[in-house]
């Protein structure tokens, strides 16, 4: 397979060890995202993320995946049975949302990728009731999405995307700075909340970017 | 801050194994989540109630004859997860319908949420009454919004009498979110809890300084001030509190002061005094009393003072036997 070939397509191997790679990121950034929490929140969110991701790594592991729907909905799943938490319903939601209603899928392009988020974007409005402005993931994953979404309009290759995608949920990290927050612990500090970033937004971020290193680093699997 | 753990990531596991030793006559473990149930199923409208460790006794501790029938029992300071409310429910369910009762924080809310509508595909009937009596979390127009401490006890108490008495699952639903309407707290923060697995505070206060207010996970309170004799703090919680209940003269309460974790007994007592005097100079009745560490933070300094405003329906329910490990009627 040529790197372009493998910049475009991933087959459900790939996608499973994407996100293996994935969850490994996340809980590296434990003690990072922990610092972010104390700061506003009760300071669990890198204990839960790490326990969330653990779980996925472990029950991924477990069998091989026929289709790309059952690695989303297996980490879906780990995150909310072993987190608990605000963040295990919610990021939770963003995986199993993700592949809630999506045709059998084996292969993951930038459509598929723009789908994907898309629906665990509306599911995660469904469920926690936030929009954007609000101090949460959604500040993140709304402008990730909206990059996703313009790279498959553009096709544009699925790094390009996921580069976008990283860049997006970046600015839009620094955008929950300046915002007070509508939920969580955070919620009653009003306006002392500004000037700190939002742990969940930090995460997706955190995903986007693993998501492009491993994509753009892994060696192939020839 | 010295603790006396093993590996932090079994914190939660090792402790409900602990207090299954302690009461293994009682209650069991559920077997893959950490859930724990009354042994002894009686046939009525179940109560599950549950949240975060590091808050104990609650809420293992209120399992027990006319509290709740299971707990679902959560990371240090995160909501369970909604298998573990979905098992525990269906663990108690008798077919009469089970009533959530826990504290009102975003958490919480999503996972009991997600539990009931995972319980409703199992045919398994849920409602919800939420605690939300911190009076200085929100103002008493957004009474719904207001977060829940130690009230908990008092609407474990009331629903679980209702439970027990017989009633239907829309009635004790009914009665116990009357008990939630009616139950008003107000917190002092003096020194922080501590995070099991990070070993850090959950705020930080200078040496003499306190917070008015101030949630039970740290949530910033109303008013940081030095530190005051015990009588004049008390006046002044007791002020804000009584105002934002909006408890008035002929009425008759019942007090709880429930101490954060290293507040001693002596210091709650004298709170308690206190809190007899002012409420005997207003013309509010005194039902009943009572001082204990009940919704604790690890270590925490401070205490709440929760106030039950009571009515005929009320007291019968607040009278009725109770009897858990850690609260008896």
């Amino acid at each position: 397979m040529t790197t372009e070939e493998r910049t475009n397509t991933l087959d459900v191997k790939q996608v499973k060890d994407m996100f293996l790679y994935v969850g490994e990121k996340v809980i590296e950034n434990k003690p990072y995202l922990t610092k972010v929490d104390s700061a506003i929140g009760d300071g669990d969110h890198g204990i839960g993320m790490s326990v969330g991701f653990k779980s996925a790594e472990e029950n991924l592991n477990k069998k091989e995946f026929t289709t790309i729907n059952d690695v989303f909905k297996t980490i879906g799943m780990s995150m909310v049975q072993s987190m608990g938490g605000a963040s295990g319903v919610i990021f939770g939601t963003m995986f199993m949302g993700g592949v809630k209603n999506l045709d059998p899928c084996d292969e993951l392009d930038t459509y598929t990728v723009a789908e994907i988020f898309d629906k665990s974007l509306e599911a995660i409005k469904v469920r926690g009731k936030a929009s954007l402005g609000d101090k949460t993931l959604i500040d993140a994953l709304e402008p990730a999405v909206e990059g996703l979404k313009e790279s498959a309009n553009k096709s544009q290759s699925l790094l390009d995307a996921l580069k976008t995608a990283e860049k997006h949920a970046e600015l839009g990290v620094e955008n929950t700075k300046e915002y007070v927050a509508k939920f969580g612990r955070a919620k009653s500090l009003g306006e002392r909340a500004i000037g700190y970033q939002d742990a969940g937004a930090t995460s997706v971020f955190i995903i986007f970017k693993s998501m492009r290193e491993w994509l753009e680093d892994a060696p192939t699997n020839e | 801050m010295k603790k006396v753990i093993n590996n932090p990531e079994n914190v939660v596991k090792e402790m409900i194994e602990g207090f299954i030793f302690a009461n293994s006559d009682k209650f069991r473990k559920l077997e893959n989540v950490n859930g724990i149930i009354n042994k002894e199923g009686k046939d009525k409208v179940a109560i599950v109630t549950g949240g975060g460790s590091g808050h104990e006794p609650l809420f293992l501790g209120f399992v027990g004859e006319g509290l709740a029938d299971g707990a679902a029992i959560g990371n240090v300071f995160a909501a369970p997860s909604p298998n573990t409310v979905q098992e525990v429910s269906k663990a108690v369910d008798t077919g009469k319908g089970v009533l959530f009762i826990y504290g009102n924080y975003s958490g919480d809310v999503l996972n009991f949420d997600m539990a009931a509508e995972f319980l409703e595909m199992e045919d398994i009937e849920t409602r919800t009454v939420t605690v939300a009596d911190d009076v200085a979390s929100a103002p008493y127009d957004r009474k719904k919004d207001r977060r829940g401490i130690a009230g908990d006890v008092f609407v474990l108490k009331v629903a679980g009498a209702a439970a027990e008495k017989g009633l239907s699952l829309d009635e004790v639903t009914k009665v116990a979110q009357k008990a939630s309407d009616q139950s008003f707290s107000m917190g002092v923060a003096l020194s922080p809890g501590t995070i099991p697995d990070s070993g850090d505070p959950t705020f930080t206060l200078a040496d003499d300084e306190i917070e008015l207010g101030m949630g039970i996970h740290g949530e910033p309170g109303m008013e940081r001030s030095k530190l005051v004799p015990a009588d004049e703090l008390t006046e002044k919680l007791m002020d804000k509190l009584l105002a934002e209940s909006h408890i008035e003269k002929g009425d008759e309460v019942s007090v709880l002061i429930n101490g954060l974790g290293s507040t001693t007994l002596l210091e709650l007592f004298i709170v308690n005094r206190k809190v007899a005097q002012i409420l005997n100079e207003k013309g509010i009745n005194v039902y009943d009393m009572d001082a204990n560490s009940y919704c604790t933070t690890q270590e925490m300094g401070g205490f709440s003072i929760s106030l039950l405003k009571l009515d005929d329906e009320l007291k019968e329910l607040y009278d009725a036997p109770a009897n858990s490990p850690y609260y008896h009627k």
